[in-house]
């Protein structure tokens, strides 16, 4: 029993937007620094690293293309687990969390799309192909879209956060399809070759550069997602104090100040 | 048909250019609503919170 309230105590704690914020304050230029010395790293290790004995130096694209694929997907991943923090326990934060993650998922899956076609054109001939990697990281690309285009449609973000979560985890059955649709499907695209149940084909002259450049990529989007969480809080705060503004002016002009006009003075 | 160099220049120019992006429009977003709450704050509006704290004190 002592347990399950300390625990409470401490989720409902974190929940608090105003703790939040000034956690987030004290732990965002850490992450920020992290971010910009393993990009440094990586970038140097991506091109110090030796050419592929058969793609030659398209080979670099892909320190880009797969920790932005990745990304692209854990993005989704971490909003899913928002939506149930919206749905289930109606965490406070856990709606601010999904929907500051759209446009970082939205911008990760573009280059994962980019980078696959410019790496696509010279290695397979061809820019683009329908196949099911390909076409299921696309409707990845829709999904964040139409969520960010839900959420322009509903002035009120309290409306929004119940239909979006849903939406959220409904489009999450796209993640398992995008991750197995090389095995399960004959695609252009190549199997898996890091994230194998036996371990990693790639040599580790290639893999290294690879792994840290992810870590990069991974501390690149918290950053960028705890900054897009905090403008979030700060742009409801704002929405919130104009609405309680205009209810005491309409108050004052009906009921002489009686809702609250004379409270806040 | 391009230099495969091309490919790999483009592919980091646009990431670059993408990453860079998002961080701007996140720092001005930032900026933009920390001016407006700064502008309410002036114009003598409170959050409910702060003033219930305010009242009792």
């Amino acid at each position: 029993m002592t347990d399950t309230t300390v625990s409470q105590g401490w989720f409902t704690g974190l929940a608090n937007p105003t703790r939040f914020l000034a956690l987030s304050g004290k732990l965002l230029p850490w992450l920020a620094a992290a971010s910009a010395i393993t990009l440094v790293v990586g970038l140097y290790m991506s091109f110090a690293a030796p050419e592929d004995y058969q793609q030659g130096i398209t080979v670099r694209i892909m320190f880009i293309h797969v920790p932005a694929a990745w990304l692209a997907m854990m993005c989704y991943s971490v909003m899913a687990v928002a939506a149930l923090g919206t749905l289930v326990w109606r965490h406070p934060l856990a709606d601010v969390a999904a929907k500051s993650a759209l446009p970082i998922g939205a911008a990760f899956t573009f280059l994962s799309l980019l980078t696959g076609s410019l790496w696509g054109r010279p290695m397979w001939g061809t820019w683009w192909v329908w196949d099911a990697r390909l076409t299921s990281v696309f409707v990845l690309f829709l999904m964040y879209l139409g969520l960010m285009a839900l959420h322009k449609a509903m002035d009120d973000p309290a409306r929004a956060a119940r239909p979006a979560a849903v939406l959220t985890l409904v489009g999450f059955i796209n993640i398992p399809i995008i991750k197995f649709s090389v095995d399960w499907w004959n695609t252009l695209h190549q199997p898996a070759s890091v994230m194998r149940l036996d371990g990693p084909t790639i040599h580790p002259t290639l893999l290294y550069p690879l792994l840290v450049m992810a870590i990069s990529f991974t501390l690149i989007f918290f950053t960028l997602h705890f900054m897009a969480m905090r403008n979030e809080i700060l742009r409801r705060r704002v929405q919130a104090m104009r609405r309680q503004a205009a209810q005491s002016i309409g108050g004052g002009a009906i009921g002489g100040g009686a809702i609250g006009g004379g409270e806040t003075r | 048909m391009m230099s495969h160099e091309a490919f790999v220049f483009i592919s980091y120019a646009a990431t670059a250019a993408v990453l860079l992006g998002l961080l701007a429009f996140t720092l001005a977003d930032g900026r933009a609503r920390k001016r407006e709450l700064a502008e309410l704050e002036a114009q003598g509006i409170r959050r409910r919170s702060q003033a219930v704290q305010g009242g009792k004190s």
